[in-house]
């Protein structure tokens, strides 16, 4: 088995491996930040309206 | 499932994920990072040269985005026959993640296509129901978003996803039942080398339990949003 320890040399194929890297980055990123914005958001929200009551 | 509508009240939800979580979201994390580390140390392939390191995200993102829909479409029945708002929550929770990971899915198979088959797109049986996969997100969103009365909005969207179930196994046996130019499942059948299944699984691993606590925190806001509501539904004049 070759095993070469993180080579990142993708040669002439870099131009369609990185970008499908990069859009799975953002796209997972984004979506873990927007699910906990919205939960602390909603949190706030319930929180103050219990302050209130 | 006696056991199943234990965990499916609110009260129940909330103590389990909230204990849940802080583990699947660092078994995730750590999956991920070694899939990477193991996918970008393995060997290019024969064939494909280093675009195999497209199918390491591809394959998950795709297999990922064909599982939530499975679980939205249970949670669509569990709505429907026994009419508990919980599954109607998790449903409406898990759309728009299965619509993320479908993207994903659509775009790294593109960027993959293009070097081996020398096109980004070609309207064959696989990549054409994988397409409606995402339009079936869609429409189940903005179904949901189109009705007011929520009871009616459930009950309509249950039915969609449940049509829609129908596209699962299209997908899965299109390049079987179907001449396409997607090339077979090689997991199962044995025909992936070892040093390219480890990376692949593991990675297949950390998306599903990201999705599910994604998913965990996404019903949690639900629950949360909903006891506000009716705190000021109370507090109204």
């Amino acid at each position: 088995m070759n095993f070469d320890p993180l080579n990142f040399d993708m040669g002439s194929y870099g131009i369609y491996i990185w970008p499908a890297y990069g859009v799975s980055a953002l796209a997972l990123i984004g979506a873990t930040l927007w699910t906990i914005a919205s939960w602390r958001r909603a949190k706030s929200k319930l929180a103050e309206l219990e302050r209130k009551k | 499932m006696q056991f199943l509508f234990r965990y499916a009240n609110p009260h129940n939800f909330m103590r389990l994920s909230g204990a849940v979580l802080p583990f699947t979201a660092i078994a995730a994390a750590l999956c991920i990072a070694a899939a990477l580390y193991l996918g970008f140390s393995a060997p290019p392939d024969y064939q494909q040269g280093r675009t195999v390191l497209i199918m390491f995200i591809h394959v998950p993102a795709a297999t990922v985005a064909m599982s939530i829909y499975g679980a939205l479409a249970v949670c669509s029945l569990l709505s429907l026959v026994w009419r508990h708002p919980l599954s109607d929550t998790a449903a409406r929770a898990a759309a728009p993640l299965g619509a993320v990971f479908t993207v994903l899915g659509l775009i790294t198979g593109s960027l993959w296509g293009k070097p081996m088959w020398g096109t980004y797109w070609v309207w064959d049986a696989r990549l054409t129901s994988f397409l409606l996969l995402l339009f079936l997100y869609f429409g189940y969103m903005a179904l949901w978003n189109a009705i007011e009365d929520e009871t009616r909005a459930a009950r309509l969207a249950a039915i969609l996803a449940l049509v829609g179930a129908v596209n699962i196994p299209i997908i899965h046996f299109s390049v079987e039942w179907w001449s396409t130019l997607h090339q077979g499942e090689g997991i199962v059948s044995g025909g992936t080398d070892p040093v390219f299944l480890a990376p692949l699984l593991i990675m297949m691993l950390g998306y599903t339990l990201l999705f599910m606590s994604l998913w965990m925190v996404r019903i949690r806001t639900a629950i949360l949003e909903r006891r506000a509501r009716n705190l000021m539904q109370s507090g109204a004049p």
